[in-house]
């Protein structure tokens, strides 16, 4: 898909501010989300990124500023509509008891059906290609409850794919998981957007994993995004001690050529 | 089925021995055949009565044929009340299902939360003002009932709304609130007419005796109307069994979602409980039968209506026929229902969102 102006994002947060009934998380923050890059959210406990995360999703309403999607502010627009473009997946979801795999994935095709529409061609292609790309069709009759949490997070990753929008927000997709398991996601996310051309934002608590799956860093401290940009640049030990609070030494990575951080010492500001 | 997985079939012979991902596939056939075993029971339970009717003589009486007392019991005394027996635990049945779903727990349920108290008491007021030298029936029952349901049911949304409608508090709420109520019908007992208490506690149990047509028709209509639109809202019932954020992420506004499926339980949970009163437990069991039958994770409303509506009608047919005295119905089913709630009670150890 062309890109028709370099300057219109297709996901744009415009001066939003974001809180919980008198608590504002999040204080007039704008952000273009490059389209068909990954973007990854980073920042200290309680900074606003989730916060962030859900507002662009229409989860949590603004009480200030907007966020636009295709130049229409996303809260006025059709919210089935809105699903058919943009899917969000929240951090460590609960599956219903006694789901299978295959029945969880189906559900993302939930935006493109109706009651008088209930299951088409396209939706069983949709889940089909979703379990493939995620690699849990040999998992598909099992119960989700059965899975490991690596698979788990496949699967729920697999339901969000088979929404087939093109823009993907994922809040900590690695929660829980071990090395191995965060590293199987990751890979996975930066598959769909390498080969589905998705755009994804993900919020991530690990800084060396999102320096080596961002195209673009957002850093966030007290609801304000301090730097943004990519990886290389973005990421320096200043960054680190203002953001972090950490005294950090930078060092490059041979293989990837991407940022690795290794923390001494925490400063007291 | 598309081109593509037919020849995948084709290439894969091993696909072919995989049991086949038709998860639904269950939910129809387990309607079939609770659909069936609720003909077998309706024919055994027309069949029933002071005095047997053979298969042939009741297909003749149903016609309007053969024995004049035999046409007068069936068109008369049993089939009114087979049909009164069907609707109201069908309407049980579905209210039931659709608010364990919703509300994402299986002791969610209707009597549980105080909505048939609700109705009771709004109906025992009807009487009570008619008893203590009031207007007489000022409104009918069945819109009573309604009154009195939906009155609970805002209650114990206006007294739960911290808890997002979800979870214990909701239940905490429900069942102080069914209590207050409760106590208050029996309050209101002890004021009014001895006749008219006498004929109030016996609905109060539960009861199909010397009831019929009359009572039947506005559960009926509440069916026909209500049944439909629920099926309508399927799709949203089974998104709603996952959390707020996901289902909103499917493009679905779960908070007016879960309202309407609400009301459409609180309204068929009132007209039952006007038609034959509190029959208890039928709201609680037949939805959990309805899941564990189809092998879901939801409650499929039709299945839910059906096992309410066997469930109450076999009751209702053992207390009329095989027991020495006529006992109301809500006895029978409270009897087979607590062990039952006991059960739940035991086996839920967590706050995982099944319905």
């Amino acid at each position: 898909m062309p890109i028709t102006a370099t300057s219109a994002a297709r996901l744009r947060a415009d001066a939003v501010t974001l809180g919980y009934g008198d608590r504002t998380v999040v204080r007039e923050l704008s952000l273009d989300v490059p389209d068909q890059q990954v973007t990854v959210v980073v920042g200290p406990n309680a900074c606003g990124k989730s916060t962030l995360l859900r507002g662009l999703a229409r989860l949590v309403p603004t009480t200030g500023g907007s966020v636009l999607l295709d130049g229409k502010a996303i809260s006025e627009r059709p919210t089935r509509e809105v699903a058919r473009v943009l899917g969000m997946l929240p951090q460590s979801p609960v599956p219903p008891e006694g789901i299978t795999v295959r029945d969880l994935v189906s559900r993302g095709r939930h935006p493109h059906q109706s009651w008088w529409h209930q299951w088409g061609e396209g939706d069983t292609e949709a889940v089909e290609g979703a379990l493939r790309a995620t690699g849990t069709a040999e998992l598909a009759a099992r119960d989700v409850d059965e899975l490991s949490g690596g698979q788990r997070q496949r699967a729920w990753i697999a339901m969000a794919v088979a929404q087939e929008t093109d823009l993907l927000l994922l809040d900590e997709p690695t929660t829980y998981l071990d090395m191995a398991h965060q590293l199987d996601v990751l890979e996975l996310v930066a598959a769909l957007n390498r080969d589905h051309r998705r755009t994804v934002v993900m919020v991530l608590h690990d800084l060396n994993l999102a320096c080596r799956y961002a195209h673009h860093i957002v850093a966030m401290r007290d609801g304000e995004i301090v730097a943004e940009g990519p990886p290389g640049e973005v990421v320096t030990p200043e960054l680190l001690r203002e953001v972090f609070s950490v005294e950090a030494t930078i060092l490059t990575d041979p293989r990837t050529g991407t940022p690795v951080i290794v923390p001494h010492r925490t400063v007291q500001d | 089925m598309t081109a593509a997985t037919r020849t995948g079939t084709a290439t894969n012979p091993v696909r072919r021995l995989l049991p086949r991902p038709r998860p639904r596939g269950r939910v129809v056939a387990a309607v079939l055949g609770a659909l069936l075993v609720l003909l077998l029971v309706s024919v055994l339970a027309l069949s029933l009565g002071d005095q047997a009717t053979a298969p042939a003589a009741l297909w003749q009486a149903l016609r309007g044929h053969g024995p004049e007392n035999t046409v007068y019991a069936v068109h008369e005394v049993r089939l009114p009340r087979v049909v009164l027996a069907l609707a109201v635990g069908a309407a049980f049945g579905v209210a039931g299902g659709l608010s364990q779903s919703v509300l994402r727990n299986p002791l969610a349920s209707p009597d549980v939360l105080g909505i048939s108290a609700g109705a009771s008491v709004a109906v025992v007021g009807v009487i009570a003002v008619g008893s203590l030298g009031g207007p007489v029936g000022i409104v009918p029952i069945p819109v009573a009932a309604l009154a009195g349901g939906l009155a609970a049911a805002g209650l114990i949304a206006l007294l739960a709304r911290d808890g997002a409608l979800r979870g214990r508090r909701i239940l905490l709420v429900g069942i102080a609130l069914s209590a207050a109520l409760t106590a208050l019908t029996q309050f209101l007992l002890t004021r009014i007419d001895v006749y008219d208490a006498q004929r109030s506690a016996a609905w109060l149990t539960g009861s199909l005796n010397a009831r019929g047509w009359g009572e039947a028709t506005p559960v009926l209509v509440g069916l026909a109307v209500l049944l439909p639109a629920a099926l309508v809202l399927a799709r949203t019932n089974r998104a709603l069994l996952f959390e707020d954020e996901v289902v909103a992420g499917w493009g679905v506004r779960p908070g007016r979602a879960r309202a309407a499926l609400l009301v459409i339980a609180v309204c068929l949970a009132a007209l039952a409980t006007s038609a034959a009163g509190p029959v208890a437990f039928v709201a609680l069991v037949a939805g959990q039968v309805a899941r564990r039958v189809a092998g879901v994770p939801d409650i499929p409303p039709v299945l839910a209506g059906a096992a309410g509506a066997v469930l109450v009608l076999v009751a209702d047919t053992v207390a009329r026929t095989a027991l020495p005295a006529q006992l109301p119905v809500g006895v029978l089913t409270g009897l087979v229902g607590a062990p039952y709630l006991l059960y739940l009670l035991q086996r839920r150890r967590s706050t995982r969102g099944t319905p």
